[in-house]
């Protein structure tokens, strides 16, 4: 199989779009998970429904629902509008709707990992002399980097495969916001092209099957060192 | 060290309310499980706010409804030693115990690192990561660890009700050594009567979220003895056992105690004898199974519950015996009278061994 520059450009654009989505969520799902996992506040209940919404929801209406708020006449794409900055049909556009259609995975894999925290090591700390920002840097993020870990590569894995939301916020233009997915689904639309599509598919696969074996080593690693 | 908490927390169906007021270095309270023991440290070290009342330990205000103080805990410079270690898994042993020691402003650090592990012994174990060490190598990981915060107060929640019996008694000498050598007072918490007697002066006891009394850990484990199913434990230090006839023959304040074979230790140690294990005799009994008879004259006697205990001098020692009030008329026991002890061989058991630190 020979891949066409525009294939290239969809793999790279996948890649690229899977790791900036993942890293631009981390700090706010790390915020999110230790919001809902330690502190006790009004309106908890909201924010636990907000963040898992994009879970249940088809990935088409989050689009939609993203075109309908970034988009030229919309709340937040105007006001970005009038500051020169276009979100809609560019690549920000596949990272937002990649990082909202993977956000809930994320925050519950770290949620996972704060919960099995024991709170006497976060109370021991405090009586030892740390602040609360340094009990969260020195005891919270070590011992949360298995769900750390976890939650990232869902996420990477969930940004990899986003198609819904992304189609309609992004648009399909090649070498611009085309990623493997609508890249397949262009192909797949053709009838001549079904070997394409195919080949498009492998890539996919090997890619997720890099990411969940780095997964599964760091897993083990960490799993080791406790 | 002078402690002043009135406190009130509310949860649900339980309420603590306290209103202490105590000085010394070695405070124990003393209390059953849900007695608010453990509710009560937690105020103190910052890590759980009291719905009212006020705080001050050494005149320094740490909490205050009234005036809006809430001192946060890091700022209080109490250190906790828990009853499950609570070491951070993530971290070696040397940085365990390095934690607190450099979050400790400079101007208080008085606690030398090597002396420290020097005394806790964890030289070999520094390097080593904290979840494969022993019960009793946490502990003493986790004591090091608070004690290299320099705080002003240690607070110990049941440091040895997750370790076994000889373990226990294993971590008691370190648990002393190391606050008397850094002069740290410390406030102990336990059920144990026996840790409370070896472990502190003075007890507040607990009970349903209200203090009942405030004595000396001694006059606790008196004034307990009625009610307790174990009696008065008497704690002895035993020396220089020579084997006899299959059994063990040990030294005890100039005389001799036979302890059935179990105990074959050459070691010297420190043994527990419970006060309803001695029965007394007016006269010398002709033949007795029990091969130990001391000769002892009557110290003094004090009631508790229904039972009334004898307190002995039997040689150089001192042992505590338990009986009815009935029984204590028919001896005519009173202050001065010389009486029979007889004591089981099989009625010993080891603690640990022995140090001048284990004695009470």
């Amino acid at each position: 199989m020979i891949f066409s520059s525009t294939d290239y450009d969809a793999i790279r654009l996948s890649v690229q779009v899977a790791i900036t989505a993942t890293l631009v969520s981390l700090p706010v799902g790390f915020g999110v998970a230790y919001l809902i996992t330690f502190v006790r506040f009004r309106g908890k209940v909201l924010l636990e429904v907000l963040v898992n919404l994009p879970l249940t929801l088809p990935p088409v209406v989050v689009g939609y629902l993203l075109l309908l708020l970034l988009g030229r006449n919309g709340w937040l794409g105007s006001l970005l509008n009038t500051a020169g900055i276009r979100i809609i049909f560019t690549l920000k556009a596949a990272v937002i709707a990649s990082a909202i259609v993977g956000f809930p995975l994320l925050v519950r894999s770290l949620r996972i990992g704060m919960e099995g925290i024991d709170p006497q090591l976060i109370n021991a700390s405090r009586t030892l002399g740390a602040r609360w920002h340094d009990t969260l840097l020195t005891v919270i993020l070590p011992l949360s980097a298995p769900g750390l870990v976890a939650g990232s590569s869902l996420m990477f894995a969930r940004s990899l495969g986003e198609f819904g939301a992304t189609i309609i916020v992004a648009g399909n233009i090649p070498g611009v916001t085309q990623t493997i997915p609508l890249a397949i689904y262009e192909y797949a639309s053709s009838p001549t092209s079904e070997t394409m599509a195919l080949s498009l598919c492998i890539v996919s696969v090997a890619i997720s099957l890099v990411v969940l074996f780095l997964h599964e080593v760091m897993a083990k690693k960490m799993a080791r060192k406790e | 060290m002078q402690l002043a908490m009135t406190v009130q927390k509310n949860f649900g169906a339980f309420t603590l309310s306290a209103d202490i007021a105590v000085s010394g270095e070695r405070i124990g309270i003393f209390g059953t499980s849900g007695s608010g023991k453990s509710t009560l440290v937690s105020m103190l070290a910052g890590l759980l706010e009291p719905d009212s009342g006020e705080i001050t330990l050494d005149g320094v205000c740490l909490f205050s409804s009234a005036r809006g103080i809430q001192v946060r805990p890091e700022k209080r410079r109490i250190a906790m030693v828990f009853q499950q270690h609570a070491l951070f898994p993530h971290l070696n042993v040397r940085n365990n115990l390095l934690y607190g020691y450099k979050r400790c402003p400079a101007e208080f650090r008085t606690v030398n690192f090597a002396t420290l592990v020097t005394i806790l012994e964890l030289e070999p174990l520094l390097d080593r990561g904290v979840t494969n060490l022993s019960g009793g190598e946490k502990q003493r990981v986790a004591l090091g660890r608070a004690i290299l915060a320099n705080p002003r107060l240690l607070l110990m929640d049941e440091p040895l009700s997750a370790l076994d019996d000889s373990l226990r008694f294993q971590i008691i000498p370190y648990l002393k050594s190391v606050s008397e050598q850094f002069g740290i007072p410390y406030l102990f918490i336990s059920h144990s009567l026996v840790e409370m007697r070896l472990m502190t002066d003075t007890v507040l006891a607990f009970e349903k979220g209200v203090m009942t009394g405030q004595s000396s850990s001694e006059q606790l484990a008196r004034n307990r003895m009625g009610q307790s199913s174990a009696g008065y434990i008497n704690l002895l230090e035993l020396c220089s056992m020579t084997e006899r006839d299959g059994m063990c023959a040990y030294r005890w304040q100039g005389g001799e105690l036979l302890l059935s074979a179990g105990n074959r230790d050459t070691a010297a140690g420190l043994f527990e004898l419970s006060s309803k294990d001695i029965i007394l005799f007016k006269k010398h009994p002709e033949a007795i199974s029990a091969r130990n008879l001391l000769h002892c004259s009557v110290a003094g006697l004090f009631e508790s519950g229904a039972k009334l205990g004898v307190e002995m001098t039997c040689g150089g020692g001192r042992l505590v015996a338990e009986i009815v009030p009935d029984a204590a008329r028919e001896l005519a026991i009173e202050k001065g009278s010389v009486v029979y002890a007889a004591i089981k061989a099989s009625a010993f058991r080891r603690l640990a061994a022995a140090t001048s630190q284990t004695r009470p």
